[in-house]
């Protein structure tokens, strides 16, 4: 059982600040780590290898410090990992994303599974893993909470369609994006980074991909484009209500009315 | 002795801080009768919020006048009785008094009412690059009760406990009048240092109504380590070769997986490891991220070489969370776990704690009672807990007091004391006084007669 996890770098605090000039996220400074969603998937992928053996590998695209969450990853258990880097990359979408993904992919070997996370607390789009599925040609199954089995070349998963629980059963090879809070994912070893071999983590550019083509790729490979980034408006507005619990539940309720959100 | 409260005192209160804000007799929620584990409940004549220090005063001086007993209230989090009226009377809860005043940036200090949380303080702190260092594992207790019990929490090992970051208090005296104790200032060689009886008195002496407290740059790197050990033993004698290597951690908790497993149960949620028997929690921090890391990688290599398993890195948020939220459920897991339960928060010097917990596994199988445990490694304050279980109420009676006679005794005979950051209150007043003896008790009882002549003040507390 070979299983492929996608994940993403994200800036490692929420609090963020968007330049107002070019509307860029000011990275510089801010440190970085896994998305969270993104461990989620390495834990079933760990659990799923424990459970049916094989070995998990992570891929990421990003900038070359990347490196450090795929570092991460192996700490964690994964067995190795690759970096797609290249300056032809950047400025991608969530397609441009998903394609270089998929190139990179078919460069790594051949996976029974590719797990995602749900989305990026960076982006929040959850298309990337749907999306990397489509240009692989392999079934996919978002939102899964649980994986309950695998044989017969089939994984049984339960996934959620908000207002209803589906179990179903897909065709290896897959790629599932699974939910977040559906585990608790493992720690990073101490032991495992002080010991890390050199060549844990490799990089692939676009010179290492079949499609050579730049145009498919980064900013001029995006089907949309940015026209701006802005932090939303914060809302710091208090008000108390006093009184004993009937006068304040009254008048919670008789604001609530006002603001017309009952 | 003391009055009992009329309808003419109802008014008098009513009057000061209005019809709301008294409730009498049944109407007051039987919760009020007892904290989280004292062990003892009386329900108090009257329960009045209080919002401002001049409403304190002029109940006092009703008080005062009328020798009406009055005990002062938060949260209700305490753990030995400290805010049960056990002489009925007056129950003044400052829950209502629960503003942050003022943030002094040129003084790095913060004046709040005694009302306000633990962790409302805490956030505010951080939300302006600050930190307010005293971290009880109970975060929705009110400053107001930290102070009263001088609590300490995980990260005393490095920045100390409550009252290292009090630099002055207002208090109402039990006659009404309104002093200002200590201040605003970094040093203080003033005389006595009567802020300093208050910290800790538990609501004895005088009631804290507004609170300067110091604050410290936020770190900006903050890792911990959680460390298995195949047993406990080698766990906890891991600890003072840590506190020997001169790395200085924020924290160093103890964990045993029993008590991450009651956790688990208790909270819904898997910890993030339960391979193995027990465990070490440690914290860093500081201003580079290669400082950090060094004194990380300094204990984990100490802890791998003496038998640690591993060492796992919980570095962002979303893992600090998954640890560290389950050990600040352990108190309640384990009350979740049993059918009743007491507890001994005794300290003993840091180069002691692997020798007094051996002690309590073996007091465990002796009494043939559980004797779950966890706490403050790095600075010999330990959490233990005598389960009831299924015991008969004879037997567990018996069972209890043989359980804290042996743990007091063994404590003491190793430089310990009863109490590291719970305090006193009803609860563990004997074993005080057994351990103490007479002079320093008449001591006590002194200080307590100068600022309280009347005893009206949570009669029935600490040293009588």
């Amino acid at each position: 059982m070979n299983i492929l996890v996608c994940v993403k770098q994200v800036p490692g605090s929420s609090n963020v600040e968007v330049d107002p000039v070019t509307g860029v996220l000011k990275r510089n400074g801010v440190q970085s780590k896994i998305n969270p969603y993104d461990l989620y998937a390495i834990e079933t992928a760990l659990s799923l290898t424990e459970k049916y053996g094989g070995r998990v590998e992570t891929i990421t695209m990003g900038p070359p410090q990347a490196k450090a969450a795929l570092i991460e990853t192996v700490c964690m258990g994964a067995a190795s990992g690759t970096v797609l880097s290249d300056r032809k990359f950047a400025g991608a979408d969530v397609l441009a994303t998903a394609y270089t993904l998929s190139q990179g992919i078919k460069k790594c070997g051949e996976f029974d599974l590719i797990i995602c996370g749900k989305q990026t607390t960076d982006g929040d789009t959850a298309q990337v893993g749907a999306e990397v599925s489509e240009y692989l040609g392999i079934p996919n199954l978002s939102n899964v909470l649980s994986v309950e089995d695998i044989k017969d070349g089939k994984i049984f998963v339960t996934a959620s369609l908000d207002d209803k629980i589906v179990s179903q059963s897909i065709k290896l090879p897959c790629l599932i994006s699974v939910d977040g809070d559906i585990n608790t994912p493992r720690l990073p070893s101490y032991k495992i980074k002080k010991a890390l071999p050199e060549d844990t983590v490799k990089m692939l550019t676009f010179a290492d991909f079949d499609d050579q083509n730049p145009d498919n790729y980064g900013l001029t490979g995006s089907a949309t484009q940015v026209e701006r980034i802005f932090p939303p408006e914060k809302n710091t507005e208090k008000q108390s209500i006093e009184g004993d619990s009937t006068a304040q539940a009254a008048a919670l309720c008789e604001l609530l009315r006002a603001k017309k959100i009952i | 002795m003391f009055s009992k409260v009329t309808k003419e005192d109802i008014a008098v209160l009513k009057s000061i801080v209005g019809e709301n804000e008294v409730i009498v007799g049944e109407a007051i929620s039987p919760d009020y009768a007892h904290d989280e584990l004292g062990g003892i409940e009386k329900m108090p004549e009257v329960l009045v919020r209080v919002t401002s220090t001049e409403q304190v005063s002029g109940i006092m001086k009703l008080a005062y006048s009328r020798s009406i007993p009055v005990t002062v209230r938060g949260s209700g989090t305490g753990l030995v009785g400290a805010a049960v009226a056990v002489e009925g009377g007056i129950l003044l809860e400052t829950t209502k008094m629960n503003k942050i005043l003022k943030l002094d940036k040129d003084n790095s200090t913060i004046t709040v009412q005694p009302g306000v949380l633990l962790m409302e303080l805490a956030a505010f702190a951080e939300e302006n690059d600050y930190l307010y260092p005293p971290d009880p594992g109970e975060k929705s207790a009110t400053i107001g009760g930290n102070i009263s019990t001088n609590a300490g929490g995980m990260r005393a090992v490095k920045y100390g406990v409550t009252r290292d970051y009090v630099r002055a208090l207002t208090v109402v005296m039990p006659n009404g009048e309104i002093l200002t104790l200590g201040g605003a200032v970094a040093k203080n060689s003033s005389g006595y240092s009567l802020k300093d009886l208050v910290i800790g008195s538990e609501g004895t002496l005088c009631i804290i109504t507004e609170a300067v407290l110091k604050l410290v740059p936020l770190p900006k790197v903050s890792v911990s380590l959680l460390v298995p050990f195949p047993d406990m033993k080698s766990a906890i004698e891991a600890v003072p070769q840590i506190i020997r290597s001169k790395v200085v951690p924020t924290a160093v908790e103890y964990m045993s997986r029993d008590t991450i497993v009651f956790s688990e149960s208790y909270l819904g949620k898997k910890f993030p490891d339960t391979k193995n028997d027990a465990y070490i929690l440690l914290t860093f921090d500081g201003n580079t991220e290669q400082q950090v890391e060094n004194d990380m990688s300094t204990v984990a290599e100490l802890c791998l070489s003496i038998g640690a398993i591993d060492a796992y890195i919980v570095d962002t948020d979303e893992r600090k969370k998954s640890v560290w939220s389950a050990r600040g459920a352990f108190l309640e897991a384990i009350k979740a776990s049993t059918t009743e339960m007491d507890e001994c928060d005794v300290v003993v010097p840091v180069n002691k704690i692997d020798e007094f917990i051996k002690f309590t596994h073996e007091l465990a199988k002796e009494q043939g009672v559980r004797i779950p445990s966890f706490g403050h490694a790095g600075d010999g304050n330990l959490h233990i807990y005598i389960c009831r279980d299924e015991l008969e109420q004879d037997k567990w009676e018996k069972t209890l007091a043989s359980c804290f006679d042996a743990m007091y005794k063994r404590a003491e005979e190793m430089g310990g004391l009863v109490s590291g950051e719970h305090g006193i209150g009803y609860a563990k007043k004997e074993y005080m006084k057994k351990q103490y003896g007479e002079t320093p008790i008449l001591l006590m009882q002194g200080i307590k007669r100068v600022f309280d002549e009347k005893n009206i003040l949570n009669p029935g507390k600490i040293c009588f």
